[in-house]
């Protein structure tokens, strides 16, 4: 599977387009993780707790975007986008989008 | 009572807060002279036959960072007179720095990074005793040269 976010492939050619794919997931904090969070926004600094849970449902959401593809029969997906929103109190909503394609 | 917990605060915020963001900085500037040779650009979104003896793959980097008690304090004073939030502008350069070394660090192998994106996003919620941080999200195309 390849995946890119320029239009093209380096090196292959794009045969087939199948259209918009997507992968999303919610996400919500832990108690204690927050709690954590709090004191550390005393003193400042980097939120690891945080670092890690955003980049872990990114990868959740990627690959959900990436199953999707494959029902397809896609064996690509360019111009991939990324786009966070908060839809409630202590949640975050992580998108990833792109083009499936089938490339040679 | 009160006042000894905000006073509490308040110092807290500006020792630690000042020797972390010192810390951060001197940590950034070293691995950005180390990085310096890593190239990483924002053009090369469209098809670009240079870019044919390459493999490409997407990588993505990010970091969360906190503002400490102090700042939040000097920027909630200051937002009175209006003008520039210097506290809130650190952060932010922090953390965008931060996630491009991020981004070069995760893939040493890579010749070039074209395509690069910055996407900022604040996981603030309004409220009282909500935390303040920010976080940015560097992501864009490692190319890979194959033999």
């Amino acid at each position: 599977m390849f995946i890119t976010n320029t239009e093209f492939i380096p090196g292959k050619q794009i045969v087939t387009m199948f259209g918009l794919v997507s992968g999303s997931t919610v996400r919500s904090k832990h108690v204690g993780k927050d709690i954590f969070a709090g004191l550390k926004n005393i003193v400042g600094g980097e939120l690891k707790a945080y670092t890690e849970l955003l980049s872990e449902s990114r990868e959740e959401a990627t690959a959900r975007m990436i199953a999707e593809a494959k029902d397809l029969g896609a064996n690509a997906v360019v111009n991939v986008r990324y786009s966070t929103s908060s839809v409630a109190a202590g949640a975050a909503e992580l998108y990833v989008y792109g083009t499936a394609v089938f490339v040679e | 009572m009160e006042f000894i917990i905000l006073a509490v605060l308040f110092f807290s915020g500006l020792i630690f807060g000042t020797l972390n963001e010192r810390k951060h900085y001197r940590s950034i500037h070293k691995r950005e002279a180390e990085l310096i040779q890593k190239p990483i650009i924002t053009f090369g979104k469209n098809y670009n036959p240079e870019y044919q003896d390459y493999h490409g793959e997407l990588v993505s980097a990010n970091v969360v960072i906190s503002i400490d008690y102090f700042k939040k304090f000097v920027a909630n004073i200051s937002n009175l007179i209006g003008g520039r939030l210097v506290s809130y502008e650190t952060l932010l350069d922090r953390a965008r720095r931060e996630a491009i070394l991020r981004l070069k660090e995760s893939c040493p192998e890579a010749d070039l990074i074209i395509n690069t994106r910055l996407e900022t996003s604040s996981i603030t919620q309004a409220g009282k005793n909500s935390v303040s941080c920010v976080e940015v999200l560097a992501f864009g195309t490692a190319l890979y040269r194959v033999n």
